[in-house]
This record gives C-alpha cells, structure tokens and sequence, in this order.
C-alpha cells in the first residue's frame, strides 16, 4: 500500500461503499446531538416514519440555550425552554443519552465527549455544530454537519461524502513564554485567511503541536472551521493516550492493549503527500487579538489595527473599512488601547480546566477594574467542580469574575448571557462575528491569559510583560 | 426537497465578502423547533435598524429588488456556523439560488439538501453581476442546472461545475436519505467489521 496520510487512514477505515461517480459513503462512529441543529432532524424522522439506527453510537446535551445563572433558577425564555423540552422529549422517544441541564457531566458538547472518554483517535465524530473539529486532536476525523444531514446521520449512522484535500499544518519551533495554542491557531488564520482551509482537512504536525497538552490540541483543532478547513486533526500520541486511559467509555483491559495497537498506526507514513502544506515557525508568533469581525482580522498585541487604504484589493479595502466602522476602531489605533467593557472566559475553544488555570494564575490576588464586567463559564459541570476543588472558582470571585454554569453562553449568545449595542468584549471564544455576541456588541478574541489580563487593566495588554509590570 | 432544474428570476446584490451565517440569520432565530418562519429573521441586524425599522439603505429593502430570486455577492459565503436555519431562510425569503465566487463547506451543503442552489463563478464575472444589478433595474439571470450555465437576457454569462451526483440528486429532488438506505446491507456488513474496542455511549454504571 503507499504511504497515507493519518486523513487518508482514517477514512479509508470508513468506507462502506464507494463507487465510481457517487460520493462515498462514510461511517461515523459517534453522533453529538444538542438542543439547537436537532429538532427538525427528528421530527424529519416521524415524518417519514424512520428510527435512530444506533441510539448506542449518539449522545445528546443540552449547551446553547441553557442559562448560565444558577440552577435552582428554571429557564425563563420560553421558546428556549420549548426548545430543550423538545430535545428531551426526543431523545426519550428514540432512546438517546441525554446530559440534560441538572446532569453532573452535562457541558458544552465539544468538551463532554473527550471528558466522557467518548472522543478517540481514528473515529469519525459528526455533531450539528461547526465546532465538531474540536475532536480532531484526538486523531479522530470530526466535522460539523447540518440538520439535514444530523437527520441523515440519526437514520443511518452514514452520511455520503465527497474526499475533501489533505493539507499540512507544520508549527515548529518552541513557543515564546506567554504564547498559547490560542495564539498559534490566530496566527494560522491570519495567515492563510477565513477561507484557506475551505475544501480541506487540516493535519497539524511539528514539534510545537506534539508540545501541546491535549487542552491546547483542542484549542487549536476547534478553530480549524474558522479557517474555513472541513476538519482539523492531530496524530494521537502518549500524550492523547494518557488523556484518554481511564475515562468512563475509554476501552479497558484487553481491549486497551487492542486500541492502544490500532491507535499506534494513526500517523502519516513517511513519504505520503499532502495536497498542500503551509509552514509556521513558532519561535516568530505572539500573543495575538482579533480587531475585526472575522477571525482573520487580527493583530499582535504589540501592533496596531491596519489601515485600509493599505488593502491589497477593493473588496478587501471595503471589507476592512466595513469591519473598523462595525467595531468603533480608527486605522492605526494600537491594539493596547482598546478599552474594554466585558470580559468572558469560556467556549468549546478556552474554557476547560487548563484554560481556567491559566486565567486564575494572571488574575490571582489582583481585581477586574471597574469598568469591566467580567465573567467566567467552565465548559462543562465536571470543569465547574474540577475547578472549584482547586478553588479557582475564589480566585476568580476574589478577583471581581462571576463565576457560572457551564454551557455555550456568551460565545454566541443563544441564551442571557449577551453584550448589550456598543460593548466591547475581550472574549477566550471562537468567533468575532458581527452581533455573534449580542447585537451591536463588538468581539475581540484573545487567550485565557491575554483576557484574564485584560479583565483587570481594563485595555489589552500584552502577556508576556504581565510579570515584569 | 423540490426539484431544481432552471430558474429564471430578478438579482439582488449584496456587495461584501466573507458573509457568515450569523448574519444570515442571527442566533436569535434558532430557537424554533419548527421548519420554516425563518424568513422574518434573514439578514435580521442588517435590514433593521435598532429601533426595528427597516434599514432603508439595505439591498433587500430596496423596491426595485422586492421580488429577487437570485442573490449575488462576495468570496466565502456562508462561512461560520453550520446552522441550516441559514439556507432556510434564504429559501424561505423568496431565493431559489445564491452566487459567488466560493462558499464556505457547510453552507454549500446545506443548500443542498434544500434544493437552495450555490453557484460558484469567477471573481471577474461575479464582479460583472454585481455591477450589472446594481445598475440595471429588472436585471435578471437564468440559471440552467442540466446545461450548468448562467445566462442574462442577451447572452450566455457563463459555465459552473458541480458535482454530478449532486446535480442528479438536485434535478430530481431526491432524498439523500432514502437513497443510502438502499445500501443497507452495505452499512450492516460493514458494522459487523467494526472493531470491539470501539465506544458505545450506554450511560456508565454509577
């Protein structure tokens, strides 16, 4: 056989028919439903009088609409309550695992599978979320599909599939103190753009990516979409390993040693070719911070926001101009200038335990100043409590954060959680969208520490001299 | 899903790249457990003012494209959310297909399934189409799916690629789903190669 890229193995394991002229059609091993993109896939399958194929291969939870304010509080918005009452009422009817809101592992769907030990290397994973490449660092082969096909995916556990191109993310090099995964998957996008990845699935390799935790991994792979790429993915290693041994649904005993062995062979053959390979040198990158509303349109802290007339093209000047007028920016503003008014650390992107870690430590014994509102959502409840036994949850009340539920959140603002027209956010989430995080509000994506700090300056301030002042 | 094989109707344009599925549809609107109604919430932050009016200088408020079919605009639509509420309610306002010089996977999938066509041209003729319905009133485009090509009243603009079993699923309005179900002893032979080791999501024994 000749040499595969990890993509190309994976998917080959998949197959379950593949003719000439057709697309192929794929298995997918595990299916993530939530509240939001499943409603109509399900009443798709009364409609037509169809079942869930393998109830045992699904897993629902409840994120996006769920509030963030304690639980002894109910859902006060009635047609999101509608909807989380559907997804209950479905996964009842077809025999789904649900986490509802009160489960103590319920969390952000993209941080519950690994925690559960659901997430494995070689798996293919599917979730009505575009945020499914997150499963990718585990060498699992993860995207976000839409209702239609979530639908299709409850029905068959397949979905038909074009191969998409195979592309190679190298970061080598050692990581500057105070840069973090964050920063690395920002400086991808802003190099190869909001559309680069588009028709891809990303393979990031190098001795950076091999150096990160698998909390980092996910990080980087979770904003693969953001760069348009189909999936991202990471060869599994000890570190993956060592992160899945022992989790409720990691494999045991015999049947360790049997994945273990399986597992070892996911990694691109010396001499396999990707269709394209883009090369970052780690020792170069930065803290950065998104300035636009889109997460290519970002700076290093120590620069400035660009000016439009610089554009390289009409579209790209009117798109600039159209971004800086959105976000109240003036050309050339240095990024440490921007004054913030909100402050929110969570998301399927930064807000698992290290990600939490890495905030408290920045924010320890200091206050969030004044103007700031700032708040911190824990991925998932088993993050909430991990924390709170580290007694994270003091540091950050300590320190003037509230301290809430898990879920999705203000990342896009689905439920309370939202920015009031003109606030400006440093945010630990994914995406800068115009009005993503309420309308009118004004998104810039940092790290947890770039946001931490942040939160008690009051302006971005850069990371790496944090210590020093 | 409703067949598409040619569709003749009125181009709006919308002049910008990079346009995302939160503006398309914001997130207050995916909240519905039901299929359609997502037409009210189309473009919701950009064809109304914060006080609820409409924006009078939005595309789509505009009275000459009240009765657009067809919409233009720029590089990588659709990029961000996988929400499918999007091409529901482009479908829903009234469009039957969307052009632009790339789009973003997801999206492009999801109109699929919905028999919402993506058209995927040139920079240069996008250009061309842009311009031409911004400043030609009634400007109308053929789209001609068994031919693959756009065309205007006086010529043939240009040719698209799209993939074949797409366009047969398209021009005859198949259901994705009911075709794989053909090949069930496909997907039951292979389950029973799948590995042991694999993970099942049966709640774990407390």
């Amino acid at each position: 056989m000749p040499p595969r890229t990890l993509f190309q193995k994976i998917w080959d394991a998949h197959v379950v028919r593949d003719v000439p002229g057709e697309p192929t059609l794929l298995y997918i091993d595990l299916h993530l439903v939530h509240e939001v993109t499943s409603p109509q896939a399900f009443e798709g399958l009364r409609l037509t009088d169809r079942k869930v194929r393998r109830p045992d291969l699904t897993i629902a939870t409840m994120d996006h609409n769920t509030p963030t304010w304690p639980l002894t509080q109910p859902v006060t918005d009635t047609i999101a309550k509608e909807q989380l009452d559907a997804l209950e009422r479905n996964c009842k009817e077809f025999g789904i695992r649900l986490e509802d809101r009160f489960s103590p592992l319920q969390g952000i769907v993209h941080v519950i599978g690994p925690e559960l030990g659901l997430t494995q290397p070689g798996l293919t994973i599917v979730c009505g979320d575009s945020h499914t490449s997150t499963h990718g660092a585990f060498g699992a082969l993860a995207f976000g599909i839409g209702t239609s096909e979530v639908e299709h995916v409850l029905a068959t556990q397949t979905l038909p599939q074009r191969k998409p191109e195979a592309m190679e993310v190298r970061v080598e090099g050692d990581l500057p103190a105070g840069v973090t995964a964050k920063d690395i998957v920002l400086g991808i996008i802003g190099r190869i753009g909001i559309g680069g990845g588009v028709g891809h699935v990303i393979e990031y390799t190098g001795s950076a990516v091999r150096g990160l935790s698998m909390e980092g991994r996910m990080t980087v792979c979770n904003m693969s979409i953001e760069g348009g790429a189909r999936a991202g993915m990471i060869a599994p290693d000890d570190t993956t390993f060592a992160y899945v041994e022992g989790r409720p649904h990691a494999p045991r005993g015999a049947a360790w040693e049997q994945a273990l062995d399986a597992w070892r062979s996911l990694r691109t053959d010396p001499g396999a070719v990707y269709d394209r390979t883009v090369t970052v040198d780690a020792s170069s990158l930065v803290p950065h911070v998104t300035w636009g509303t889109n997460p290519g349109m970002v700076a290093p802290v120590d620069g400035r926001v660009p000016d439009p007339s610089n554009a390289a093209s009409d579209d790209d000047r009117r798109s600039l101009e159209q971004a800086l007028r959105y976000m109240d920016l003036k050309p050339l503003t240095p990024i440490q200038d921007i004054q913030l008014d909100r402050v929110f650390i969570g998301s399927c992107t930064n807000a698992r335990i290290e990600d939490l870690r890495a905030a408290a430590a920045v924010v320890r014994g200091k206050r969030v100043h004044p103007r700031v509102r700032a708040m911190v959502v824990p991925g998932s409840h088993q993050v909430k409590v991990a924390a709170e036994q580290e007694g994270l949850d003091r540091v950050f009340s300590e320190a003037g954060f509230e301290w809430r539920e898990a879920g999705c959140s203000m990342c896009l603002g689905m439920n309370p959680d939202i920015l009031q027209p003109g606030e400006r956010c440093a945010s630990t989430s994914n995406r800068n969208f115009e009005g993503r995080q309420g309308k009118g509000g004004r998104t810039h994506l940092v790290s947890p520490p770039m946001a931490a700090a942040a939160a008690v300056a009051g302006h971005f301030v850069d990371i790496r001299e944090w210590d020093r002042g | 899903m409703e067949p598409f094989t040619r569709h003749t109707g009125l181009v709006a344009p919308l002049d910008r790249v990079d346009v995302d599925t939160d503006q398309i549809i914001p997130k207050q609107f995916l909240k519905s457990i039901a299929r359609t109604g997502f037409d009210a919430g189309l473009f919701f932050d950009w064809r109304f003012r914060p006080d609820g009016s409409p924006n009078p200088d939005f595309v789509l408020n505009k009275p000459e494209y009240q009765a657009a079919s067809v919409l233009v605009s720029g590089r990588n639509f659709g990029s961000g959310s996988s929400r499918e509420h999007a091409p529901w309610a482009l479908q829903q306002f009234g469009f039957r297909a969307v052009i632009a010089p790339s789009f973003a996977d997801i999206f492009r999938n999801n109109c699929y399934q919905n028999g919402l066509l993506p058209v995927a041209l040139p920079d240069s003729i996008v250009r061309q189409l842009l311009d031409r319905a911004a400043s030609q009133p009634g400007y109308r485009l053929s789209i001609d799916l068994e031919n693959q090509t756009v065309a205007d009243e006086r010529d043939t603009l240009a040719s698209f690629d799209i993939d074949p079993a797409v366009k047969h699923r398209l021009l005859n309005g198949l259901d994705d789903i009911g075709l794989t179900l053909q090949h069930a002893d496909a997907i039951e032979s292979f389950e029973r190669r799948r590995p042991t080791f694999l993970p099942h999501t049966e709640a774990v024994p407390a």
